[in-house]
């Protein structure tokens, strides 16, 4: 028998408070108008400004940017979370099923290759990344954006694993049942990892959507800014402006998270599991 | 990236594979491709250009040897960073380890709200390293931050921005604030993932559940405990750009800055490119390093599994 | 239907282990035959090796007339039920059956015809519909036999496809098996470690050992006659008592003890002779049995009745390996009585004392 007692929960709910207060607060002060926020500081009750706020983010360029808007953000991040998610499941995927299914020659020698991925984070290498980006012209495309994320190859893990506790017996039945390597993939390979593409979907679109420092740098035209980019153009009007716009900066940080958060807290068994599991 | 740098290597054949020789290839061919591009070519670069001195007017380079390096190591500006790296690194592994730890166990133990706990206390997973760095910036703005107002009560005038110790303090808990959801998801599933009949033994052995805590319940987490350390190290040292860069506004001056960052500070804004490339290939070794003591670990792992 | 043909198949792994070592078997057509064997016997590779699931090294494996060495999987005209029985998981019963026919573009109506037609001789036409995860266990198994038939192959590969089941079930599952296969007369491999599975299924067994054959034969003979040590001890249960003896002029002599006494037929130095539980009788102790095969002394462990029937196990005064005995379920022998036990001659078999072959 556990025995629970009373300061369980109020431990609980001091974390609860830590992790939510600030984004409550953040959330409300979005809904002021900017004078009341300069004068008294971040306000703690709900506003009267939330419609006029969240529609002036979302609709008029030229507030902390100079041409593009909220809406045309919110696209672009779309764009790069579920392109990267995609991209990454499709080309992990197949790498993973050649890692795991075939017998072939140098076989180990691309494992190796592909792990070595693992090693650097995007960051380290970063300087010599942008120039190789810029010297094949994709400054400022989708696909500048998003391929080389795909580089690192934690997608192709995630699923190397999960294929290699898939019975053997399956790809057995299947071989007698006549199937070659691609209708195994298809028939009997894709469908089996359903849940797992789910979660792994889930962790790579808040990963892509996510992303700052590689579209801070890859993308200078706004019509290619993404939410989380935009973030960076609030910190450069707000040097040298007499009162920031505090609450139009809240909305947009609002907006930048609102839609991972939700997709992690409406499908968060198949995350957590994806999380979990793949990194055993 | 948070999650994994793992790999399992034992027991990773299939008993039966297909033999066809062209299909592999072909599956292969875009991954290949892709990390041939944009990660070994990039990479290979950063390891060039680090022996070389880059003209700042773009005529040319000249081998310098390994001068980039000493430079590098030798220089106060990078001792001071790299002081600044270590303590901010251990303070955001261990606080939110610890904080991640303590509220695990109690969400392990209550039944009542189980599942809302869980949801309130994860859900700050999903949002971006930047995004918590501005409402960081905001709660700890000199005139409007409450944070400020509320240290202010104690006597502390605190100048982030301004002040080298106040803006590290703002890194740091941004830091550990947007990192404790992804070890509390850790901690609580390997919590849940010790057998019901392990915890009902103990509790016929050991009366004192603080005792049962540290004598059975921690050591079974342990491996867990082992793998998160290396994953928040990480972290820390890496995926903190976002976090780092907008309560610094951009602007670090005076200011703590990682040792990542100072990659990106010399490279883009310094156009000292043998110099940052240097500090890549510090960095390499290092993620290296920490990657080999994780495969180490993980062996550890699986005697509990 | 066809027959089977193993000639000299070797299955040699990397680093040179041999699993099976020039194994050659004659199947008939329309056969059930048995592989058995412990675990690391070769069984499991050698029927893999049949199905095309596994190389073969050297040797020559054919189906029909046809040599299959080279031949996919697929194209060998066999089927095969698995231990864990391999189904789908995401596709329903009736795609399970289907899937294989599909893949060799066989009419719809003909797919929809075969698996009906399996669904009704395996009784599983109310679950078409399911998921195997919404099947019990036995369930599964017949699901499993159905992808099997509805194949309508020259040959079903059976790999341990009881082993999962529980006792009962595997019992009811083995008669079906057996009934099947005699209805369908389709040629049979069949691999289990159960040698009371084996007896029972088998038209002949295949006794395995370390990668060769001990023994082929008919159940009976082979329970009858075993060819070695091994086999003896293998087939049967509880097993066959086996005795290191030696030659003591013109009898014999137990090694390192004594209570044993019988004439030493075939004139040499060391022997292994066994004796099966039920070939043991009780006598009056100090009586004269000169015509007895073998006689023993021995004092009573434990009397452990099983229902039907009991048994006693006993050792020599002096030591030496534990007998068991076959006795009445009425008998009530306590433990240290003192017993005297005599076998036919007939009954009693010598085995080589240094290769453990049947003399």
């Amino acid at each position: 028998m556990k025995r629970i007692k009373f300061s369980d929960h109020v431990i609980l709910l001091a974390g609860v408070f830590f992790m939510v207060a600030p984004v409550a607060l953040a959330f409300l002060t979005s809904t002021h108008d900017a004078v009341t926020i300069y004068k008294s500081g971040m306000q703690f009750t709900f506003g009267d400004q939330f419609l006029q706020n969240y529609e002036t983010v979302l609709t008029r360029a030229g507030g902390f940017t100079k041409e593009v808007d909220g809406l045309v953000m919110l696209k672009n991040s779309l764009i790069l979370g579920l392109g990267f998610a995609i991209g990454k499941i499709i080309i992990s995927m197949l790498a993973a099923y050649a890692i795991v299914y075939f017998r072939f020659p140098f076989a180990s020698l691309c494992f190796w290759v592909i792990f070595c991925t693992l090693l650097l984070p995007l960051e380290v290498r970063i300087l010599p990344s942008y120039e190789i980006v810029q010297g094949l012209g994709m400054v400022n495309t989708y696909s500048g954006l998003i391929v080389p994320l795909i580089a690192s190859a934690t997608g192709t893990f995630f699923f190397r694993q999960f294929f290699l506790s898939v019975p053997d017996e399956l790809l057995e039945a299947a071989r007698i049942d006549g199937a070659g390597p691609w209708k195994f993939f298809i028939d009997i390979l894709v469908p089996l990892s359903k849940t797992m593409i789910a979660a792994i979907f889930i962790i790579m679109f808040v990963y892509g959507w996510n992303q700052y420092l590689w579209p801070t740098l890859i993308t200078t035209e706004e019509s290619l800014f993404t939410l989380v980019r935009g973030i960076k153009q609030i910190m450069q009007v707000w040097i040298g402006a007499q009162i920031p716009d505090f609450n139009e900066a809240m909305a947009l940080a609002i907006l930048a998270m609102l839609p991972p958060v939700v997709i992690v807290v409406i499908f968060q068994s198949w995350f957590i599991k994806g999380l979990v599991e793949s990194d055993k | 990236m948070v999650h994994a740098r793992l790999v399992r290597f034992g027991g990773a054949m299939k008993k039966v594979q297909f033999n066809t020789r062209s299909v592999p290839y072909l599956l292969l061919l875009p991954q290949l491709s892709i990390v041939a591009i944009f990660f070994l070519w990039p990479a290979a670069e950063a390891v060039r250009s680090s022996f070389y001195l880059e003209d700042p007017f773009g005529f040319g380079a000249t081998f310098v040897g390994f001068d980039n390096f000493i430079d590098t190591v030798t220089s106060s500006d990078y001792a001071r960073v790299a002081r600044f790296t270590t303590v901010f690194t251990l303070l955001v592994t261990f606080l939110s380890l610890g904080i991640a730890l303590l509220l695990a166990v109690k969400a392990d133990k209550v039944l009542r709200g189980a599942s809302s706990y869980k949801t309130l206390l994860m859900w700050v997973y999903a949002v971006a390293p930047p995004v918590a760095g501005l409402i960081g910036v905001m709660m700890f703005d000199q005139h409007v931050g409450p944070m400020v107002d509320f240290f202010a009560l104690f006597g502390w005038e605190m100048q982030i921005g301004v002040n080298y110790f106040d803006t590290g303090f703002a890194m740091t808990a941004t830091a550990i604030w947007k990192q404790i959801p992804v070890n509390f998801i850790f901690f609580l599933s390997g919590l849940q993932g010790i057998s019901k009949s392990v915890q009902e033994a103990a509790s016929i052995d050991c009366r004192s559940g603080f005792r049962r805590f540290w004598t059975v319940t921690f050591p079974l987490l342990a491996p867990t405990g082992f793998f998160l350390l290396i994953i928040n190290i990480t972290y820390a040292m890496f995926d903190t750009f976002g976090i780092i860069d907008v309560v610094l506004k951009g602007e670090p001056g005076n200011n703590p800055v990682t040792l990542v960052y100072k990659v990106f500070l010399d490279g883009f804004r310094g156009n000292d490119l043998g110099g940052s490339s240097a500090q890549s290939v510090i960095l390499m070794i290092l993620v290296f390093v920490l990657t080999v003591i994780q495969f180490r670990l993980i062996e550890r792992r699986v005697h509990y599994t | 239907m066809a027959t089977i043909t193993l000639d000299s198949v070797r299955k040699v792994y990397a680093g040179n282990v041999e699993a099976v070592k020039g194994v050659s078997i004659d199947i008939q057509d329309g056969e059930f035959i048995v592989l058995v064997g412990p675990s690391g016997c070769g069984k499991s590779t050698l029927l893999r090796m049949v199905a095309g699931l596994e190389d073969i090294t050297t040797g020559e494996v054919k189906i029909g007339e046809r040599v299959v060495n080279n031949v996919d999987p697929a194209d060998r005209d066999i089927a095969m039920v698995f231990q864990n029985y391999a189904l789908y998981p995401h596709m329903s019963v009736y795609n399970n059956l289907a899937y294989g026919l599909k893949n060799r573009g066989m009419a719809k109506g003909e797919i929809d015809r075969r698996v009906k037609e399996a669904a009704r001789i395996l009784e599983i036409g109310e679950y078409l519909d399911r998921k195997p995860r919404a099947l019990s266990g036995g369930q599964r198994q017949r699901v499993a036999m159905g992808r099997a038939i509805v194949r309508e192959p020259a040959a079903f590969l059976f790999d341990e496809p009881l082993s999962n089941l529980d006792a009962k079930l595997r019992v009811q599952m083995r008669v079906e098996i057996k009934r099947l296969q005699k209805s369908l007369g389709t040629t049979s491999v069949y691999v289990t470690h159960d040698q009371l599975e084996a007896m029972t299924l088998a038209d002949r067994l295949v006794v395995l050992n370390k990668g060769n054959i001990e023994q082929i034969g008919a159940p009976i003979e082979v329970y009858d006659r075993p060819a070695s040590t091994f086999v003896a001890s293998f087939i049967g249960s509880p097993a066959m008592n086996l005795l290191p003896v030696s030659a003591n002029g013109s009898g014999l002599q137990l090694e390192g003890g004594e209570g044993l006494s019988g004439p030493n037929t075939y004139g040499r130095d060391k022997y292994t002779v066994g004796i099966r539980p039920e070939h043991l009788r009780v006598v009056d102790a100090g009586s004269s049995h000169p015509d007895a095969g073998l006689s023993l002394d021995l004092v009573v462990n434990v009397l452990e009745p099983v229902g039907a029937e009991s048994f006693v196990y006993a050792s020599f005064a002096k030591g030496g390996p534990e007998m068991v005995i076959r006795v009445s379920n009425h008998a009530r022998y306590q433990p240290g009585e003192k017993l005297q036990l005599i076998a036919d001659a007939q009954d009693v078999h010598f085995f080589d004392g240094g290769n453990g072959k049947r003399i």
